[in-house]
């Protein structure tokens, strides 16, 4: 596994197959990367579980916190990890043991060993990456922010609307809808 | 796993960042002519303000027609992502904006567009930003003049005037052992002929006026982010490391990673300094760059034969165009230039300075105005134009001597242009 570089496919494959994702490291500060990583995510439909030992018990975004990986009474499928590359370590083991499929270190974290780890015990790794940034990047989100984001494609959007014949055609839509 | 193949140059030219328009299906880019977009609730409208989402808010800071040209140009230059601004002036500022701080100093070649050795050596100044410019023809001069308040280093790839290449790897060297960005101006060349990310640059800058608009109808500029400079890698480079107290402390680069400068660039350097490029600007540009091969091919063809044809005329002592083999930068040129050394140079007149006014006073066929890659042929008397601004000693430096005249070979039929040059030339004489 190249960890320089990840396929499209790859990222993909990841971010399609998971639903819980636990985020260890999580901060109730509104305005740290993990707390906007985490509302980003879960308006993307997924179900984020912060872990956090400073703020156990108490809720973030609506989600009850936990102190670590093992106190989540859920089956978590993927582990975000928020802490800097030493102390992915043990959480990655910890990720090994409650039997998450991912293993996934934010931007600036990488920990080859604990990799290594992981995907002998056949989870799938990402390491210097966000997946808030990703999940934009790949869903053409984030070249609205003129960022390259290498697709190339003649299809229109995925689950892009428009109600032909509602307002195309020069038909009036009768009402004018606010907002 | 399986890497996806990637597309050919001529493939990203056409399609990169312009998918299908989701709500209606157009296939051309819309020009969204808007200065503004709804929230869907307060706290959607928070979380953009923030930094916290990705959506549109204020066409100053983004528009969905200049994101298109924002990936389209970052894909064909290899880069990360881009910032799209008014012009090739505003990208320069918005470039050297997201770091440089009052006392600081960055290294620029003297081979440059004149109209940014004034605006590097005297505008920059009143924001305490000091020039050091510096001969690139040995690269080791920039080694030489680095200081410890240097925080980067310009060139521009192949310089305007004309005829000179800019040995880019062995400046991105000196740039990464000092630790700083290498910028490059990369406008006279286009990414079609040199991808300056791969020979080890930071920043990309294009004038988007030039070759990729290429018809002469639209200003623009933009700054291509490689994503490869670590800018937490030394405190220079704070606009991009600190806290941002406007944005309830974000770090660029700590929250961005390798997106830092291309969000840093839209969300600081556009909201505060205000030159956003207009949506129908962006919208020709993205046209234009869909035949910028093409269009490149036959500038370089039509350059060739008339530069070969102006080197054998009587009236002309010299002809500077580095696709030639009399040229000294040739070398330079089948390195960096390997399609083709562009379609913007210089050449010389034994008549001097009369004879050049004479020479643009008479072309028909060539316009006698100040802007390069256009499908028409331009010429110019830098000395008397372009240039008119600088000291003699810096006209010499900048290859814009009195003799000089600057040609931008267009897409007529190059008989036509050789023509035309030819009868002008014999009443310049
Ligand atoms: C090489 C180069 N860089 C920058 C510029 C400035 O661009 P603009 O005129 O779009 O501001 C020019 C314009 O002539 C140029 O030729």
């Amino acid at each position: 596994m190249d960890h320089e570089h990840y396929s499209d496919a790859y990222l993909r494959e990841v971010l399609d197959g998971v639903k819980t994702i636990a985020m260890v490291g999580a901060s109730p500060n509104w305005n740290r990367p993990s707390y906007f990583a985490m509302k980003y995510l879960q308006g993307k439909g997924y179900r984020v579980i912060p872990v956090n030992p400073a703020v156990a018990g108490q809720e973030i975004l609506g989600e009850r916190v936990y102190a670590s990986l093992r106190d989540i009474p859920e089956k978590v499928d993927m582990v975000d990890i928020f802490r800097n590359s030493a102390a992915a370590g043990p959480i990655v083991d910890e990720a090994i043991a409650i039997g998450a499929r991912v293993v996934w270190m934010q931007l600036g974290v990488r920990n080859d060993e604990a990799a290594a780890r992981a995907e002998a015990a056949g989870l799938k790794v990402v390491m210097n990456r966000c997946p808030k940034i990703e999940w934009s990047r790949l869903h053409g989100e984030l070249s609205w922010s003129g960022v390259n984001s290498g697709i190339i494609s003649s299809k229109r959007a995925a689950g892009a609307g428009g109600w032909p014949g509602v307002s195309g055609g020069g038909f009036s839509s009768k009402r004018l809808k606010k907002g | 796993m399986a890497e996806q193949k990637a597309p050919g140059f001529e493939t990203r030219a056409i399609h990169a960042g312009a998918a299908p328009d989701p709500t209606t299906g157009a296939r051309v880019t819309p020009i969204y002519q808007t200065t503004s977009y709804v929230f869907d609730d307060v706290d959607h409208a928070a979380s953009l303000f923030n930094l916290q989402t990705y959506g549109y808010i204020y066409s100053r800071l983004t528009n969905p027609t200049v994101s298109v040209l924002e990936e389209r140009v970052a894909n064909l230059e290899g880069g990360r992502g881009a910032v799209a601004c008014a012009s090739g002036h505003a990208a320069q500022m918005l470039a050297f904006f997201a770091f440089m701080e009052p006392g600081d100093e960055f290294l620029a070649s003297t081979k440059l567009y004149g109209g940014s050795i004034t605006q590097f050596g005297r505008s920059f100044k009143k924001f305490g930003w000091n020039v050091i410019f510096v001969d690139p023809d040995d690269p080791q001069n920039f080694k030489r003049a680095l200081t410890p308040k240097c925080k980067a280093i310009f060139v521009e790839s192949l310089a305007n005037p004309g005829g000179v290449v800019t040995d880019l790897e062995a400046i991105a060297a000196i740039a990464k052992e000092a630790g700083i960005p290498l910028i490059v101006d990369n406008t006279m060349a286009s990414p079609y002929l040199c991808r300056p990310i791969e020979w080890g640059a930071t920043l990309v800058i294009h004038s988007t006026t030039k070759f990729l608009s290429g018809h002469g109808n639209s200003m623009g500029g933009i700054v291509v982010d490689s994503g490869k400079f670590d800018w937490s890698s030394s405190p220079k480079f704070r606009g991009l490391t600190d806290p941002e107290p406007a944005y309830h402390g974000l770090k660029f680069h700590e929250t961005f990673g390798d997106l830092a400068f291309t969000v840093a660039g839209h969300a600081l350097g556009l909201r505060d300094l205000g030159a956003a490029m207009a949506p129908l600007n962006a919208f020709l540009t993205i046209t234009g760059i869909e035949t910028l091969p093409l269009r490149m091919e036959r500038h370089v063809a039509n350059s060739e034969k008339v530069a070969r044809f102006l080197e054998q005329h009587p009236a002309v002592g010299w002809v500077s165009y580095a696709g030639l083999e009399s040229s000294p930068y040739r070398k330079l040129a089948k390195k960096y230039l390997p399609k083709g050394a562009g379609s913007v140079f210089t050449f010389g007149l034994k008549g001097g300075y009369e004879a050049g006014v004479k020479l643009v006073e008479n072309v028909e066929i060539f316009s006698h105005l100040a802007n390069i890659g256009d499908t028409r042929s331009l010429i110019i008397h830098p000395a008397s134009t372009t240039h008119r601004q600088l000291s003699d000693e810096q006209k010499l430096a900048a290859g814009a001597g009195p003799d000089v005249v600057r040609v931008s070979i267009g897409l007529e039929t190059a008989d036509d242009l050789i023509a035309d040059l030819d009868q002008a030339l014999k009443k310049a004489a």
